[in-house]
Order: C-alpha cells, then sequence, then structure tokens
C-alpha cells in the first residue's frame, strides 16, 4: 500500500467516523419520544429530570444520579395537536411545543422538571406544569439577578441547596446530593464544557471543518445524554473532523444571536450557511457552556458552582445587566473574539428576550461599525426561501463594501 | 389616574373622591415638572412591587412609566408613539407599554396631564413580576444619564414567599436600593428617615384598609361597584405615587364613605351611561383592561347591565383583599413581602385559587378573561386558567383578546358579539337551572373561545 493510498484510507475511516458520529447525534435529536434517554433510565434503573431553556444546574442533576434532559421544544417534526389549545397566537411556539410533548406523554418518563427564570412564558409553563403534571416534580428556577455579587453569590447557593435537598429526594437518596457527588459532577462538567469550548474553538478556526450543522446536532444529542457518553462522541467527532477539513469557501463570517431558547429548525442554521455565511459564534443552546472557564472541584462544591454563575456567566439577554456598557459592546466584544464579519439577529417570534434586547444589541453593534442583518423564525418555520434571500444579499454586501 | 374620561357628567358634582383624585394627580405632575427648578430627585419605578414610601421618606417623588403609557392610551396618543418606536427598530411582537413610554420620550416627554416629566434621577428596577421589566430600564437607561439600581424580586413558583426568598430582597433593600437612595438624594438612612419610613408605613397600612373594604362592598347585591372599570380607578392612587400619603389617605376615606353610602341606599356604581343599579350579572375578569378603548369596553357591559364584582388586574400593584397590610414595625420586611405578594408574581395555581375564590366569595354568575396580546406575564398560560376555573367552579367562562395601549388589536365588534353570546349563555344556563336542569360543566364555554 503507497502512502498515499494509506492516507486516502485513513481520511475515509475518518470521514466515516464523522459520518457514524453525526448520525448518533442526529438520531438522538430526531427522537421526539426520548428513546434513548428512556432506555438509558431502564438499563441504569435512574430517573430523569427534564428542564427548559437557558440554564440549569445540570450538575445538580447528575449527582443525584438521575439523567438530565434538555426540553427544547419539538422543532420542525412535531405536529401541534394539544399545545395551541394553551396558547394564543401571539405567544412564542416554544411553550406549544413542549406542552404537547407533555399531553402526548412523550415526556412522561420524567420525574421532574426545572423551568429557569428565561422569561414570563417559561415561568407560567412551571405553574401550568403544577396543574398538568401534578404527579411530578416541579421547581422554578429563579437565577441570581442581583449585580451585587456577595448577595446574589448568598441567594443562588441557598437556591442550589433546595435544589440538592430536592433532587437527592426525588432521586431516593436517603438524603441531600452530597458534597462529593456534587464534586465529581463539576468535574465532569467542566469537561464537557471543555470539549464544546473546542468545537466552538474548531469551528472558529476553521469553519469550513465543522459546519453548524452538525455542531448544532452534537450540542442537542449532549441535551439528553449522560455527560460522559457526550464528550466521548464529541472528542471522536474532532478528532475526525480534523482529519477531514472541507474545502475552504468564499463566505464571510457570522455571529448569530437571539436564538438561546426556542430553537431554529436546522434548516434555518443550513441555509445561513449555504447563503455565504459561516457561522463562528452563536448562542444556540447557549445554558450549556454558560459558565465561563473550569469551576473549581476543590472546596464548597456549592459555593464554587454559584460563584462561576454570579462572576462568569457568559453574558445573555435573561439575566440583567449592571453595566450599561456590557450591553453596548456585547456584540463588537463577540464578533471580534470570533474573527467575525458581520452579525445575524436571529430571534424567535414574540420572544420577549431576544426582541427586546435587539435594539440595545443592534446599535451597539452598529455603532462600531459592525453590520447587522435581522430576522425571527418559528422552530417550525418551514419556508426559508427569505432567509436564504437575507443572508446572501447580507453576505455578498459584505464582500463587496465590508458591510458599510 | 385622572377620571376625566368617565362619567364626569354624572360623578363631578357629587364625588369627593374623583375631584381629589384628580386634584392629587394634577398637583403631582405639575410637582414633576418642577422638579428640575426645586431639585427634587426624581426616581421611575414600576407599579409591582412599587417602593413609594421609601421613595418619598428619602424626599424624592415617584414616576410610573406603566401610568404613562396607560394614559397616552386613554388620551389616543398611544398609537403614535408605538409607531415611532417600531419605526426606531423596536419588535412589533413586544409589549407595548414599553414602545408607547419610548415613543412618548422620543416625541418630547410630555405627560399624562400635558406637563413635560423631567429626567431620572435614578431609575429603580423593581423588577417584580414581569421578565419585560428589566429590558424596559435596560432601555430606558441608555436614554438617560442616570444610575440604575436593581431589585430582583423572586417569583413565587412554589405558592408562597419563601423565608430566604424574603431575607433576599430585604438585602437588596439593605444593601443596594437605599445605598442608591442615599446617593441620588444626598440624605442618609438614618433614624429620621426611618421615622419617615414608618410614618408612610402606617399610612399606606390605613388606605390599604379603606380599599379592601372598597373592594369588598362588591360581596353586596347590588354591587355598589364596578371592580374592574371602576376599580382602575380605585387603585389609582394606591398603586402610583400616592401610597403611603396625607392625600392618599384621604382618597381613600372619601372614596370609602362613598361606596358604603351608596351599598347603604342600595345603588349600583356610575357608569359612562349612567347609574347601574339593575345588575343582571355579576362577573370576575382576569386581565387588564384594554386603554384605547376603555369607555366603548365598559359600555359593552354596562349596556347589558353586567357589573364586575371583583378582577384581578386590581390587585397587580399590591394584594391586600387576603390580609396583607404594610407592617410599619418591620420596614424592609414588609417591602419584600408586598413585593413578593404582587399578583403577576403569583404562580399559575396561585392566580386560578384566587379566580375561584372570588366567583365564589362574590357570589358570580360567570368570569371573562380579557388576555392582552402585550403581557406575556399575564397572558401565558390564561387559556388553562380558564379551563381549571370551570373545571373547579362548574361556570364557563369567556375568552377575550385585546391589548392594553395599542389600538390595532381592539376589535370591538368581535369582543361585543363575544361577550354577547356569553352573557346568553349564563342567561340559558341560568333558565337551566330554574327549570332544574342542573347546569354545570365548564365546556358550553367553549363558544366565547378564540
Ligand atoms: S422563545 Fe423567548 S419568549 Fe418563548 S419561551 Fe423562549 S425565551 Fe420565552
Ligand atoms: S409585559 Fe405586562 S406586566 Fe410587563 S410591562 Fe408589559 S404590560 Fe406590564
Amino acid at each position: 500500500m503507497t502512502e498515499q493510498t494509506g492516507q486516502t484510507e485513513q481520511a475515509q475511516q475518518a470521514q466515516q467516523a464523522r459520518e457514524r458520529i453525526v448520525g448518533w447525534a442526529r438520531e438522538r435529536y430526531e427522537d421526539l419520544s426520548f428513546g434513548h434517554a428512556r432506555r438509558w433510565c431502564e438499563e441504569f434503573q435512574a430517573k430523569a429530570i427534564g428542564h427548559l431553556p437557558v440554564y440549569a444546574p445540570r450538575e445538580i442533576i447528575d449527582a443525584a444520579g438521575m439523567l438530565p434532559v434538555g426540553i427544547l421544544g419539538g422543532g420542525d417534526q412535531l405536529e401541534i395537536i394539544r399545545g395551541d389549545a394553551f396558547y394564543q397566537s401571539y405567544i412564542c411556539h416554544l411553550p406549544r411545543s413542549v406542552i404537547e410533548l407533555g399531553q402526548s406523554g412523550r415526556l412522561d418518563f420524567l420525574s421532574g422538571v426545572l423551568f429557569p427564570s428565561t422569561c414570563d412564558v417559561i415561568r407560567n409553563l412551571s405553574g401550568m406544569w403544577q396543574v398538568l403534571h401534578p404527579e411530578v416534580y416541579v421547581r422554578y428556577v429563579d437565577l441570581p439577578q442581583s449585580d451585587d455579587r456577595a448577595i446574589a453569590q448568598r441567594f443562588w447557593e441557598g437556591e442550589l441547596r433546595v435544589l440538592m435537598r430536592d433532587l437527592g429526594r426525588v432521586a431516593g437518596l436517603a438524603g441531600p446530593v452530597s458534597d462529593d457527588a456534587l464534586r465529581a459532577s463539576i468535574a465532569r462538567y467542566n469537561d464537557v464544557r471543555r470539549v464544546i469550548n473546542e468545537l466552538y474553538n474548531l469551528r472558529r478556526e476553521m469553519p469550513w471543518t465543522v459546519p453548524t450543522e452538525e455542531l448544532y446536532l452534537l450540542l442537542r444529542a449532549g441535551e439528553v445524554v449522560p455527560p460522559e457518553l457526550f464528550i466521548e462522541k464529541t472528542r471522536a467527532y474532532l478528532e475526525a473532523a480534523r482529519a477531514t477539513p472541507d474545502r475552504v469557501r468564499d463566505r464571510v463570517r457570522v455571529v448569530v444571536t437571539g436564538a438561546f431558547c426556542e430553537q431554529p429548525p436546522l434548516g434555518l442554521l443550513k441555509t445561513i450557511e449555504r447563503a455565504g455565511c459561516y457561522i463562528v459564534d452563536d448562542d444556540l443552546l447557549v445554558g450549556n457552556r454558560l459558565l465561563v472557564g473550569e469551576v473549581e472541584t476543590e472546596g464548597d462544591p456549592v459555593a464554587a458552582l454559584a460563584r462561576a454563575f454570579v462572576e462568569r456567566a457568559r453574558e445573555t439577554s435573561v439575566i440583567y445587566e449592571g453595566d450599561v456598557d456590557g450591553k453596548r459592546t456585547l456584540l463588537k466584544r463577540r464578533a471580534e473574539a470570533a474573527g467575525a464579519d458581520g452579525v445575524v439577529f436571529a430571534a424567535p417570534s414574540f420572544c420577549d428576550p431576544a426582541l427586546l434586547d435587539r435594539p440595545m444589541l443592534k446599535a451597539g453593534a452598529e455603532a462600531h461599525g459592525i453590520p447587522c442583518i435581522a430576522f425571527k423564525y418559528a422552530e417550525n418555520s418551514a419556508q426559508f426561501q427569505q432567509f436564504r434571500e437575507q443572508a446572501g444579499t447580507f453576505a455578498d454586501a459584505i464582500k463587496l463594501w465590508g458591510g458599510q | 389616574m385622572s377620571q376625566a374620561s368617565k362619567g364626569e357628567k354624572h360623578e363631578a358634582a357629587k364625588d369627593r373622591s374623583m375631584v381629589l383624585q384628580k386634584q392629587m394627580i394634577a398637583e403631582h405632575y405639575e410637582r414633576l415638572e418642577r422638579a428640575p427648578e426645586t431639585g427634587e430627585p426624581v426616581v421611575y419605578t414600576f407599579v409591582p412591587g412599587n417602593l413609594t414610601e421609601l421613595i418619598r421618606a428619602f424626599g424624592a417623588l415617584p414616576v410610573l412609566p406603566e401610568i404613562n403609557a396607560l394614559q397616552s392610551g386613554m388620551r389616543g396618543r398611544s398609537r403614535d408613539f408605538i409607531s415611532e418606536a417600531e419605526r426606531l427598530g423596536h419588535s412589533e411582537d413586544v409589549c407595548t407599554y414599553v414602545k408607547c413610554d419610548i415613543g412618548m420620550l422620543k416625541s418630547g416627554n410630555i405627560g399624562p396631564t400635558g406637563t413635560r416629566l423631567p429626567k431620572p434621577d435614578l431609575l429603580l428596577l423593581s423588577y417584580t413580576g414581569c421578565y419585560t421589566f428589566m429590558k424596559w430600564f435596560e432601555l430606558l437607561r441608555e436614554e438617560y444619564d442616570c444610575p440604575t439600581v436593581f431589585l430582583q424580586v423572586p417569583y413565587q413558583g412554589d405558592g408562597k414567599l419563601s423565608a430566604e426568598h424574603r431575607d433576599y430582597i430585604a438585602q437588596q433593600l439593605r444593601g443596594q436600593v437605599i445605598p442608591a437612595l442615599e446617593k441620588v438624594t444626598g440624605k442618609k438612612y438614618d433614624d429620621t428617615i426611618e421615622a419617615e419610613l414608618k410614618r408612610r408605613l402606617a399610612l399606606a397600612a390605613k388606605a390599604e384598609d379603606d380599599l379592601v373594604a372598597v373592594l369588598q362592598s362588591a360581596k353586596k347585591k347590588p354591587s355598589p361597584i364596578d371592580a374592574y372599570f371602576g376599580g382602575v380607578y380605585y387603585i389609582g392612587p394606591i398603586f402610583s405615587a400616592f401610597r403611603g400619603t396625607e392625600e392618599g389617605v384621604a382618597y381613600y376615606e372619601a372614596l370609602r364613605q362613598e361606596v358604603e353610602a351608596r351599598a347603604a341606599a342600595g345603588k349600583g356604581p356610575i357608569t359612562p351611561d349612567g347609574p347601574l343599579d339593575k345588575q343582571d350579572y355579576r362577573l370576575v375578569v382576569e386581565g387588564p383592561p384594554n386603554w384605547t378603548h376603555f369607555r366603548q369596553f365598559w359600555s359593552m357591559f354596562s349596556d347589558w347591565n353586567a357589573v364586575v364584582v371583583a378582577s384581578t388586574y386590581t390587585k397587580v400593584g399590591g394584594v391586600y383583599d387576603f390580609g396583607f397590610r404594610h407592617d410599619p414595625d418591620d420596614p424592609l420586611g414588609t417591602m419584600a413581602d408586598y413585593c413578593g405578594g404582587c399578583y403577576t408574581n403569583l404562580n399559575m395555581p396561585s392566580r386560578i385559587d384566587m379566580l375561584v375564590d372570588y366567583i365564589e366569595q362574590y357570589s358570580a354568575d360567570g368570569f371573562l378573561i380579557n388576555s392582552v396580546k402585550s403581557c406575556n406575564s399575564f397572558s401565558a398560560g390564561q387559556l388553562l386558567m380558564l379551563r381549571e376555573v370551570e373545571k373547579r367552579t362548574g361556570i364557563p367562562g369567556a375568552f377575550i383578546e385585546s391589548d392594553l395601549v395599542d389600538p390595532r388589536y381592539f376589535s370591538a365588534a368581535n369582543i361585543k358579539n363575544r361577550l354577547e353570546s356569553y352573557l346568553q349563555m349564563v342567561d340559558a344556563r341560568r333558565a337551566e337551572r330554574a327549570g332544574g336542569g342542573g347546569g354545570g360543566g365548564g365546556s358550553q364555554g367553549a363558544e366565547a373561545r378564540p
């Protein structure tokens, strides 16, 4: 065998490995009945706890020996039969598909659901879940918003301790989740964040190597599988991706923002890239990397987890921004860090956090000379023509005039 | 809240409370207009979780942007303000109060009484019961060169304010809000200010007693008040700048006397179309009213001799009818309790309980939800509330949709039809009962749904 043939074979194997992993992730993404998560629970005689976007402390669920399951709506494949009867037309799509998942029994394997303080829709959904599913544990998780760090830290530590107590009970432990178990879980999630960062770094450096579609499918799988499995698959993907770079295309580089809760259909992400925009940073599923950097694994784990949130949470629309310049410069900083040429505001229709933030963020970006476009989607949007045209024109404008 | 547009021809001459309210408001806005000269500090804040006693104890004046927005709606100005904000890039999907406020600001910041509103010296972002509040003041702070102080009021996700959450609010009051007020007013929170705060909290409690007596008078038949359309006037002073003030106390004393006199005489409230002594329907209402067509909306009810006997909207700035009163002996704790207990800070099961309780306590014939497009805090989940309340009371409900201050979302014909068919259904149900048919089941309410 010649050296060249050997290389070709290696590349072919890497390509097959990549396709296998992406296929594995896609299966989990498309499975609206959470079959894999169910089977995992059966196999390990374990329970599962769901959580809505954006951020939930998955470490505590994991430390209780339960499976954290991100509930991100029904996407474009779920037929809404019951969900629409719960919501007026002017409310975003995510809660109706979540209700649909619940009412159709697709979430009946969950022993509890956490509703983080993302917006009033998710907040109110927590109470609706209490009414509709009285048999499961429901907690509204009020994230710390105070910009006084000491006060916020105390509050959040208290909330985390409540979760440790409650989830210990739900899991059938003799008492609250132990500090040791939490430390071990923090270490696992540090690894999760590390591989996600690697994934983002690689895409930023070589976006032709990591199409957003693939990155996204992996992240989605990560929402429904145990952390160890996600880490294993992502590491394997990274290796395979590095070995199989696609050819470099003439595309501009963009940051996609506003898509942190209700998720855009996969087709929309593909459309943006195919229309000529490499996505080099985004806030899709941002909860999985909201904590920036390592969470300490020594000392009081609750204090460590709380500190990481209070001191180093990524800036998002769902957390109060105490620094007025923070908001004005956010997209400049993100665009610079990602080496992006422009910003795509992609927000779900009727999404208060994304749409109320948009004028401020957009003004901030434009004040720094960063070109922007904005559009709205629903998780079940099926027509991408308009997005394709907008993104294509945007890419052409940047190429021609640098967006000026 | 001004009563200028409401039934003046019927009431102005005899109701002292209305005269008082009008005076109070006019004086307050004049004082605000003069604030740049008098040097009185101005604090912008929100209705739910407002800390009026504390602001005033420091000698500052509160401005409530929501009140300005609703007033703009009532005065027919909101359409232009909203268009202006949308032209500036604000999404058509978000709360119209915010857009109305921003549009007003961009159009010269002339307040509801025609006077110019002063710039804030402090934005007191009391984050109570509504996500939009956070963004609203993040947006306003882009326009003003002034500090913002943030107060997070945890949501009652478990149906109560836990001791830890209460403590968290009190810590922020002590550690952040009070220092911010000290800085802006140049006054220290010393014994004198605390004594003033306590005095004001006692005044608040007094007015709260009278307000509750007024609201609960609707248990009588006929009800001497309309607890929704009339109710929004009654809550005006206490939900805005006048809780914990002498004027506020005087207003509620006068109002209570008038209402008690009406009750004693077996009279109903005055509506835009005259006295409503003959009351054929007693209704409970959930959700805010529409402000752009307020009188027309009210008339749709009074035309049918329907009176609202209890409403949840009149609890957004504080829930007093289940026993809470401001307690001067525990200033920070009581402010925490107050903030935590505002209606939109209550979880869905508590809100359902409240509606069921009202329907029973006030012997209502029916209930209606006015679902406003603007407000996810109120509206998300109301269709489930409808079903649950129907299930628990056996009384069908009606569901209508409109908006707060965006006239584009008020479809008069549609709402009128819905309301009329609903009231006809209440009649049919009564007839059925009288005939021994039994009634029950909420499913008939479907025809009144969207
Ligand atoms: S999409 Fe936006 S409005 Fe809807 S639930 Fe998510 S954050 Fe809330
Ligand atoms: S969303 Fe609702 S509660 Fe919040 S500001 Fe708008 S109208 Fe008020």
